[in-house]
Formats: structure tokens, sequence, C-alpha cells
């Protein structure tokens, strides 16, 4: 399923909202949670997952083709959590 | 860091901001949206948000585990786990938000 996909399934359930407006709640709820991960805060979706923000240590790498060492700076990367009931469903446990 | 945790209730007040439909009917809106990717993966489906990040089922083959604690052998089973890897968008921008 990719996003337009997603757009037109919520369209389709709500036959009374503009198709335009569904793109924009759907675009708004994406928005949000990477604006939120920015700014440095956790997003918690019960059932579902947790977006969260994970802090990667300076280090020392090393050019992979040149074999040249590379000092890597400090930096943040989004993770995502399943959530339990998400995980239990992928399994076919229900509640 | 000062870190505050988002849930339901932020995505949906947002929603309700930009569109403007009621508190209720946003709040129903973000609960769809969530199970209509939850529906998708559960079925078995990648789920690939543009700009966001795609969400997609692995199987997990069974290992025999260990309980680190008392060092006895259980048996893993077999399962699905889901992984999330983030667009270069959402890596960017949590980078440069986080900068110190």
């Amino acid at each position: 399923m990719i996003r337009s996909e997603l757009i037109q399934k919520i369209a389709d359930e709500n036959p009374h909202l503009y198709q335009r407006d569904v793109e924009r709640i759907v675009n708004t709820i994406f928005e949000e949670i990477i604006d939120a991960m920015a700014r440095g805060d956790r997003v918690e979706l019960r059932g579902f997952g947790a977006f969260s923000v994970k802090k990667r240590d300076a280090r020392t790498g090393r050019n992979p083709r040149t074999g040249e060492t590379v000092e890597v700076e400090e930096k943040h990367v989004p993770f995502f959590k399943t959530g339990k009931l998400l995980r239990d469903r992928l399994n076919g446990r229900e509640e | 860091m000062s870190e505050n945790t988002l849930t339901r209730m932020d995505l949906s007040e947002a929603v309700f901001r930009e569109v403007g439909l009621s508190r209720n009917e946003s709040a129903q809106l973000v609960e769809s949206v969530l199970d209509s990717i939850s529906e998708a993966l559960v079925r078995g489906e990648t789920v690939k948000i543009s700009s966001f990040g795609t969400f997609s089922v692995r199987d997990k083959a069974a290992r025999v585990g260990r309980n680190p604690k008392t060092g006895e052998e259980v048996p893993i089973s077999p399962r699905r786990v889901l992984s999330f890897r983030p667009s270069h968008l959402m890596k960017d921008r949590v980078a440069a938000g986080n900068k110190s």
C-alpha cells in the first residue's frame, strides 16, 4: 500500500468528505509525527507503536572503499517500536 | 533534550485545526488511518508512505533463545515482525531538528 492508496481508502470510507480534505488529513498526520520528532519529542500511538528519536554518538568511521578514517559527528535518528497489539495481530493473535 | 510525548489526541487536534472537522470526527479519521495501515500489514503488505517511511513485515525463523538470567534454553517460535525504515526526508529533518 502506498500513500495515494491509503488516501483513496479513507476517501472511500468517508464519501461525505472531499478528496482534497482527505489528502490534507492524511498528510497532516504524517507531517505532525515528523515535526514532533524534529523537536525531539516522542509520538506514542497505543496499540500501533511509538516513534522516538535516538542519539547516535560521534564515532570514527572508515570509508569502506579507501580505508580512510573519517570523523562522524553525533547525530539523532528516528526510531519506531511496534506496539504490542499490532505485534500480536501480525502473529494472528487478536486482543 | 526536553522530551514531550504526543498521542492520538495531539494528532487529531492537528487534523481538527488543519481541516476544520469536528474534534470527534478528526479523532475517528486518525484512527481510520492507523487501522488501514495495520490491516495492510496484517495482510502481509508493505506500506510505503512517500517522504515518511516504509513499514514492512518480515518473517523470523524459529531459534533457540536463552534466558539471560538463568541461562536456561527456551525455544522461540517463528514469528512475523514489523520493521520501519524512515525516509531520507524524515532522517534529515530529525537530524537537523535535534542538532546540538
